[in-house]
């Protein structure tokens, strides 16, 4: 089986500038393995070190966010959209960073 | 690469700056990669959903910026950055920005001090995600893009205003 994927735009460098990807899988842990194995340079961006999903990548399926369902576990139909959504935060009154 | 707003989307931002004051305004920058750089074509404020400390954090719910990111496409649009601002304090990025920053999009950030918009910055994220660093930010109104559609007439403002 095979769902779509949609590349939020900081992504897109890693996926030949594609915004959206067709996958195989039968479950969001088996369509993400899939994406990153297809496109390697993703798998640090949404993964950590220890092979968990980071903690500023969401995973959505169609409008529900996965880690209300049953996480990476989480069964997909051909007729689902999967969105990888980054988390945006930020705010000031901590040390300035320094720039180059 | 370099990111360009219209003068009025300039106002736009300072505005939901002073109207927000003292706490922290954000939204998102919706437009085109085109030749090379970021043409915002409309900016759209959003709900700092930090409601336990708004005066020096954002946040973006992902709901929010999914929906966001739907419409954008549906209208031929891609989400190309965000802006928030830093009430009485510089426009810079903190690294709790930084921690939480991606790459590719351009950062917007506007000082507002005593509840006068001030200083706006731009920036982006190293690949390495080790560092900010200021991103061009060029100005064009929608008149002189009228005009001259084969002469760009745009002015640059290095990274601020």
């Amino acid at each position: 089986m095979s769902v779509k994927v949609i590349i939020p735009t900081p992504l897109r460098q890693y996926t030949e500038r594609q915004d959206s990807v067709v996958v195989e899988g039968q479950t969001v842990e088996e369509v993400l393995r899939n994406l990153t194995g297809r496109y390697r340079d993703l798998y640090k961006h949404l993964y950590s070190e220890d092979g968990k999903l980071r903690s500023f990548v969401n995973i959505y399926r169609n409008d529900e966010d996965i880690r209300y369902l049953e996480r990476e576990r989480t069964v997909v139909r051909e007729t689902d959209v999967l969105s990888i959504v980054p988390s945006i935060a930020g705010g000031s009154r901590r040390a300035s960073l320094p720039t180059r | 690469m370099a990111i360009e707003l219209q003068r009025h989307q300039i106002e736009q931002i300072q505005q939901d700056g002073k109207q927000t004051y003292p706490n922290e305004c954000c939204g998102v920058l919706l437009g085109k990669e085109q030749e090379g750089r970021k043409v915002v074509l409309e900016i759209l404020p959003l709900q700092n959903a930090r409601d336990d400390s708004p005066r020096n954090r954002f946040l973006i719910l992902p709901e929010d910026l999914l929906h966001s990111d739907r419409e954008a496409r549906r209208r031929g649009m891609d989400i190309v950055g965000f802006y928030h601002s830093h009430p009485d304090h510089p426009a810079r990025p903190s690294e709790y920005d930084r921690e939480h920053a991606w790459p590719w999009y351009t950062y917007i950030i506007l000082a507002v001090g005593n509840g006068l918009p001030g200083e706006m910055t731009a920036w982006l994220l190293s690949d390495d995600r080790g560092s900010f660093f200021p991103e061009e930010m060029r100005i064009a109104d929608r008149r002189s893009e009228k005009e001259a559609a084969s002469t760009p007439n745009s002015e640059s403002t290095g990274s601020s205003t």
